[in-house]
């Protein structure tokens, strides 16, 4: 197995300063919200790596920047051994780039309402100038929709069903890669499972990679071969699946598994998580998580953990054992 | 139970007129809330769980309206009332909180004049002594520094927070019921589960009867005593919470469960139910279900719909099995 994926060092900056007239007149510096930082990370070839976290933790952020729509700050994400902001080389480029693709949280929004199926579905490929005869009418079979489907327009179908079609355009280029940025969290409970179970069929016939986007720690459970924990903008633990799922190692994730809902837990009394996502332009020093951390020490304040092989995991954790 | 009972909502039905014929959203529910019982009401979307909801505190958008059936809240009637009356009950009585605490606070408005205009308008107190209710209100849905934050704008607050600020809005005139509309949808995980525990809380010490509407099946399970399912506007099963999720005895339960990705856990495939959920204007004739159902015989096809016998609308409960 080799890595399809490998991120390095990967920061991301976003400037949210206000306009320069406010910035003068209420003598503000520039703000700078810093949404990933330094994320190192590998994807292997023909696995599904979950990226988990809560909101403005920076994990769409990471996937935008490995589909190549955002440009990183800092670090760099090479797949198949090409950077593809940095390499000079067009072909490499445009050979690299046909095989990503993404498939985006919203199935509404990322249908043009105005284009036909067939039309919509043969984008990417009548995009490079490939022959897209009756490549349409394949891919909607292989999703389990109907070739004739291809004459109908987004409104008339459902939101599963779009889905679908989202999928069947991403399959379009036969890309190795898919960036699933919360495929399922708009879609009612069947209706995900219907679509997480033809996106692991995909997986396996097509040999698929999966950098999959979710904050839905069942969908992980489920789906995911590695799993990454990130908060705000930080990776703070990584390991495979059943081992996560066994002990997390973190007390961040600790406290997510604890107060995520769980089907079996009747009138279970929980003690909710103290406290909130900290403002990520000014987060806490040292550890991010230190201010709602159980275990925090003066250590923590200062001090910016380093990620640290434990076992089967990597934490970014002062406190954490093996 | 008739006695006991806080809410009654008998054979009740909505109907939306439109051109190509009257649709049912709502179509002959029947349930009880006891003092101080949480009653989940689950579903996909469509299935009419929130009409359900704005129907009892008679808050259906025209054209829609009550056609049959009845609702009593602490025996009385309530959905025959004039408007005036109706208002005086909505927030007195019956409390509501809704799914995006952003568009369910004026933006405009500072929360306490939020608060005290609606304690104001339900009980008779003075300006300043609503006001210290309104701070009791909110330091006891745990809004930390209540005293200096109740002169905040709802964007000042996080979306936790704004939750907050809305449950102490449904509650501040002391309501017997509130109907909480997908509370938590919106929130992550953690704050969710703050909500959730909050809720439990203020249910547990006043005695209020709570409506919990959600799709998600976890929160459910950890918040309500009771739980009701429905499908395509009628109820498919109702019990206590335990037994429903473990011995689902419609169909429908079962195939939730069982496509729900916690409950399966270590099979590679999640159980799908085939098919999705019919329009409001194409509801099969009989059993609503039978068309998606793996136990469906000519019996389910034809009229009579099943009545609710027992815990499940079905004629063959407890023998389609996850």
């Amino acid at each position: 197995m080799s890595a399809l994926v490998k991120i390095a060092g990967l920061t991301r900056i976003f400037d949210v300063s206000k306009p320069w007239l406010n910035r003068l007149l209420e003598r503000r510096p520039k703000a700078f919200l810093k949404a990933v930082s330094d994320v190192d990370l590998q994807i292997e070839e023909r696995t599904v790596y979950a990226l988990v976290g809560e909101s403005g933790s920076g994990k769409s952020t990471i996937g935008k920047v490995v589909v190549g729509l955002l440009a990183p700050s800092e670090g760099s994400v090479e797949i198949e051994g090409v950077d593809l902001h940095r390499e000079t080389d067009a072909a490499k480029v445009d050979h690299v780039r046909s095989d990503i693709q993404m498939i985006f949280q919203s199935p509404f929004a990322s249908l043009n309402p105005r284009w036909k199926v067939r039309d919509i579905i043969a984008e990417p490929v009548a995009a490079r100038g490939g022959d897209t005869k009756g490549l349409s009418e394949r891919l909607l079979e292989q999703v389990g929709l109907a070739a004739g489907d291809a004459d109908k327009f987004p409104h008339e179908f459902s939101g599963g069903q779009r889905q679908r079609i989202c999928i069947a355009r991403a399959l379009a280029s036969n890309p190795k890669l898919i960036v699933c940025d919360e495929p399922t969290s708009a879609l009612d409970v069947s209706v995900q499972a219907q679509v997480l179970n033809l996106m692991s069929d995909l997986q396996e016939d097509l040999g698929l990679t999966y950098l999959f986007i979710t904050h839905d720690l069942t969908v992980v459970q489920h789906m995911a071969d590695t799993v990454g924990v990130l908060y705000l903008g930080r990776l703070v633990e990584e390991a495979p699946r059943d081992a996560l799922f066994e002990r997390a190692r973190h007390p961040y994730t600790q406290m997510l598994f604890e107060a995520a809902p769980r089907i079996d837990a009747f009138g279970r009394e929980v003690d909710p998580p103290k406290g909130e996502i900290p403002d990520p332009i000014n987060p806490p020093s040292g550890c991010a998580f230190h201010p709602r951390c159980p275990l925090a020490i003066e250590r923590c304040t200062r001090e910016r953990p380093e990620m640290r092989q434990l076992g089967p995991a990597r934490v970014a954790c002062h406190m954490a054992e093996p | 139970m008739q006695n006991t009972a806080l809410l009654t909502v008998e054979n009740l039905c909505v109907e939306i007129p439109t051109r190509r014929g009257i649709l049912k959203p709502v179509d002959d529910v029947s349930l009880q809330i006891a003092p101080g019982e949480i009653l989940g009401v689950v579903g996909e979307s469509g299935a009419g769980k929130s009409m359900t909801g704005n129907a009892v505190i008679g808050l259906l958008d025209p054209p829609a309206h009550i056609s049959g059936g009845q609702v009593l809240l602490n025996g009385k009637r309530v959905d025959n009332l004039p408007r005036e009356q109706m208002r005086r009950v909505r927030g007195k009585q019956i409390g509501m909180v809704f799914q995006d605490p952003l568009t369910s606070l004026n933006p405009l408005l500072p929360i306490g004049d939020q608060l005290v205009e609606t304690i104001q308008e339900h009980l008779p107190v003075s300006q300043r002594e609503a006001r210290d209710r309104a701070v009791a209100a909110l330091d006891e849905v745990g809004i930390p520094a209540a005293s200096s934050r109740i002169d905040s704008y709802p964007h000042e607050f996080s979306g936790g927070m704004r939750q907050r600020v809305v449950i102490a809005l449904a509650l501040c005139a002391e309501p017997d019921l509130v109907i909480a509309d997908e509370p938590t949808t919106a929130l992550d995980v953690s704050v969710q589960a703050q909500i959730i525990s909050l809720l439990k809380k203020l249910c547990r010490e006043r005695g209020t009867g709570v409506m919990l509407v959600t799709h998600d099946m976890g929160v459910i399970a950890e918040a309500s005593d009771r739980v009701a399912v429905m499908y395509a506007g009628r109820l498919a099963e109702i019990g206590p919470v335990r037994q429903v999720l473990t011995d689902p005895q419609h169909p429908y339960t079962a195939g939730l469960m069982g496509s729900t990705p916690g409950a399966s856990l270590g099979r590679r495939r999640l159980n799908q139910i085939p098919g999705t959920m019919p329009g409001l204007n194409a509801v099969p004739d009989g059993c609503a279900y039978h068309p998606r159902c793996p136990r469906a015989e000519a019996k389910c096809r034809a009229e009579p719909r099943p009545p609710v016998s027992g815990s499940a609308s079905c004629w063959f409960p407890g023998e389609v099995k996850i």
